[in-house]
């Protein structure tokens, strides 16, 4: 009994947690990738650097706020900053939007030009992030490490196996929480929302029926910024900052947006965690908890990864080739055009 | 080519004589030759791109399959690597591939769909496993010998020339596998598939270290030039080199690179010719006939996913010869330095600002923007001291803003791709 027991904590301790993590900052990830998709019509390769800017703004307000000596108890001081962080990336994405996507949008360009303009924001936000903060590992977590580490979690069940829960994790579920749950009402409740929604679903009866355009288009900007940099700066915290690695983050919100179902939130919320949860069980080694669960002469003596942690985008790939190949409008339905 | 093309080949020509009299020749012919490569990468997206409106965005998959073609192709075998689990190895990789196939034959069969699946799952779930089982032992024994030297397979030692055909058919055969999946759905998805793709070519190359020493880099591969140091020792050369007024440290470095150059310029102007061929073949109407009008074409009887998969295929083969060449001047495989801003992305703005759709405008875009990104580091200290010079020397930032320069480039490639589609979308030299 106690095996099994031993065994479940271990899976939850490098599987489920860290797992259920990863996939509330993709399924963030995913929202900012799908709206943009549904209201705006194309795919922005410049997402993951869009987040790269806002955890780079979130982080210089928070080395602020640490130079004049605020915390924030045992949280994070960057929460406090995250709101700033939100606006300013708001403002630089309105200013995008107005120097340059507003211009293929009034001449109704085909969704591959806005693909090839957002390559070229890409690469400008990239290097404005490499130019202002540079290149290197940047770690801005601080507050308590953990709210209940291993040591601490074995002394008061008994158990050999310890359970480390990271406040990073619990934070990064929470606020994804809020932010997933602000984010519906809004779609849902107000009137703005509900005009985004019209607007998404058939674009010339919203037209029609007096929504303003250029309206629903900003508000879909602030969103963006801040599911963005909410999803950089909880992947920042939960790891580390750095300009390179959320770059790389484009393949697996991507793949989360499209088996999801692209256009479809609900969809990239289920894609998100779909992606994670099979990243990390793939690359899991599973010795111990088969040590735990299997009879002596049975237990493995290799490691039992199934993969390398090298090949997590091959796993994200191998998945969006699934898809693809046998559901192409994605798990949810999303739009095809 | 009209006169505004010839004029902007002059143009590029005297950028870079200008930069050979100002920074010196060696530079020159250095960014000329990678020039050369860039133009045929550029030329094999412009396949892609101008020609059928595909848009790829795995152009480094591609490119770093023809650096490992070369590292297969021309590095000598190494015997006890073979002896020690070679042939279990290559055994345990054709099981690998039976067990995809008779997933995809079981797939095919017109049985019960439940039963069907089941039954494919359950093939490809027990086949991982038995593929790992076989796979392993031999990986470990292989990699075990000399790790700091070989721990690999090595290559096949033949001559590196062989390579640049091999590594164009190696990367023809991902574009198959790659494009049999995702051609035929919407474009957004072939884009991030072929960004999925490059990605796991990186992966593999950086961890299956028998196959290519993985970040161990394989370094060394053999030249199809003489060495700097033999043509030293060479009184022939010496004397010649004498004749010319240099010193002969000097001249072989640069008669080394002038002979890549003539080596990469054969290769572009068979490229380029056979390309310009297929652009005005009914074969090339028939593809821009399927760009600009899917629906119509294939009204008309044209198979629009077949012919996709085919320019898709040939244009992949085009950059993966390019990477066989880059990895062939280099001299060295190293899985680390590919990075898709650079090899993916960059390309793209060659493309872009050439004139998509035009193959001198290509070259002339792959030229162009290789010239531009050496260019822009040195470019923007100089901008940057120039800015800061009024401000105090020891000021934190002055030292900000000259340590950033070096970061100015990508920001420069965005700009310049930003400005090229907004105000001449159609590129330097447009299609027609």
């Amino acid at each position: 009994m106690t095996d099994i027991l031993n065994a479940i904590v271990a899976l939850s301790n490098f599987v489920l947690i860290p797992g259920a993590a990863y996939g509330a900052q993709l399924a963030l990830g995913a929202l900012g990738v799908t709206l943009i998709y549904g209201i705006l019509r194309f795919s922005n390769f410049a997402h993951g650097d869009t987040m790269a800017f806002g955890t780079m703004a979130t982080i210089l307000v928070t080395w602020g706020l640490q130079s004049m000596g605020v915390s924030f108890g045992f949280l994070p001081t960057a929460l406090i900053a995250l709101p700033v962080g939100i606006a300013i990336t708001g403002l630089l994405l309105l200013g995008t939007d107005r120097a340059v996507y507003r211009f293929y949008r009034k001449q109704k360009a085909a969704p591959v030009v806005l693909v090839i303009v957002s390559i070229g924001v890409m690469f400008v936000m990239n290097g404005l992030v490499r130019f202002i903060i540079g290149v290197g590992d940047v770690n801005f977590a601080d507050g308590a490490r953990f709210v209940i580490n291993a040591r601490q979690f074995r002394e008061m069940t008994g158990l050999d196996e310890g359970l480390a829960i990271r406040s990073t994790t619990l934070i990064t579920l929470i606020t994804a929480a809020i932010a997933v749950a602000l984010l519906f009402w809004f779609l849902n409740k107000t009137r703005t929302g509900k005009s985004m929604r019209a607007f998404s679903d058939n674009e010339d009866l919203a037209l029609l029926s007096g929504i303003n355009p250029e309206r629903v288009v900003a508000v879909t900007w602030l969103i963006i910024a801040a599911l963005a940099t909410t999803a950089g700066v909880l992947y920042g915290l939960d790891k580390s900052f750095k300009a390179f690695t959320y770059f790389q983050l484009l393949l697996p919100i991507f793949a989360a947006a499209i088996v999801g179902g692209l256009g479809n939130p609900l969809g990239a919320i289920a894609g998100g965690f779909v992606i994670a949860f099979s990243e990390v069980l793939v690359t899991y080694a599973w010795k111990k908890v088969l040590e735990y669960l299997l009879p002596e002469n049975l237990e493995p003596s290799s490691l039992v990864q199934l993969l390398s942690t090298d090949y997590k985008f091959a796993v994200s790939f191998a998945i969006l080739i699934i898809v693809l190949l046998f559901k192409p409008t994605g798990l949810f339905k999303g739009q095809s055009v | 080519m009209t006169a505004r093309g010839y004029l902007l080949y002059a143009g590029m020509a005297l950028l870079i004589v200008l930069t050979g009299f100002v920074q010196g020749w060696n530079l020159a012919l250095t960014i000329l030759n990678m020039g050369l490569i860039s133009a045929i990468m550029s030329l094999g997206v412009n396949l892609q791109w101008g020609f059928a409106g595909l848009f790829n965005v795995g152009v480094m998959g591609f490119v770093a399959l023809g650096g490992l073609a070369a590292v297969l192709v021309s590095m000598p075998p190494v015997a006890e690597g073979w002896n020690a689990g070679g042939l279990r190895l290559l055994g345990a990789l054709a099981l690998g591939a039976a067990i995809l196939v008779a997933a995809v034959q079981v797939w095919k069969r017109k049985i019960g769909g439940r039963m069907r699946a089941l039954v494919m799952l359950a093939l490809l779930i027990g086949g991982f496993f038995l593929f790992r089982a076989s796979l392993d032992p031999a990986v470990n024994a292989i990699e075990a010998i000399n790790p700091s030297l070989s721990g690999y397979l090595g290559g096949l030692g033949l001559p590196i020339i062989i390579a640049w055909p091999v590594g164009g058919l190696l990367a023809a055969g991902a574009a198959w596998i790659i494009g049999k999946a995702a051609l035929g759905l919407r474009s957004d998805y072939l884009a991030i598939a072929t960004l999925g793709i490059a990605e796991i070519v990186i992966a593999v190359l950086k961890n299956e270290d028998w196959l290519s020493r993985g970040v161990k880099n394989v370094v060394g591969l053999p030249r199809p030039v003489p060495y700097e140091v033999d043509l030293q020792r060479d009184p022939g050369f010496v004397e010649a080199a004498a004749g010319y007024g240099l010193d002969p440290v000097t001249a072989s470095t640069l008669w080394v690179k002038i002979l890549y150059s003539g080596l990469f310029a054969v290769v572009l102007i068979a490229i380029l010719f056979l390309a310009q061929r297929a652009l005005a073949s009914p074969w090339g109407r028939m593809m821009r006939a399927i760009r600009d009008n899917e629906v119509a074409a294939a009204a008309m009887g044209k198979n629009v996913t077949a012919r996709h998969l085919q320019v898709f295929i040939l244009g992949s083969a085009v950059c993966g010869i390019a990477g066989a060449m880059m990895t062939t001047l280099d001299g060295q495989l190293t899985p680390g330095s590919y990075q898709p801003l650079r090899f993916t992305f960059l390309v793209w703005v060659m493309v872009i600002v050439g004139g998509s759709g035009n193959n001198y405008g290509a070259v002339l875009g792959g030229f162009l923007i290789w010239w531009l990104w050496v260019m822009v580091e040195p470019l923007g200290l100089w901008a940057m001291e120039l800015i800061t010079s009024g401000m105090s020397p020891d000021s934190w930032l002055r030292g900000h803003l000259t340590d950033s320069a070096a970061q100015m480039r990508l920001m420069t490639m965005g700009i310049i791709l930003l400005a090229v589609l907004r105000f001449s979308p159609k590129g330097l030299m447009p299609e027609r």
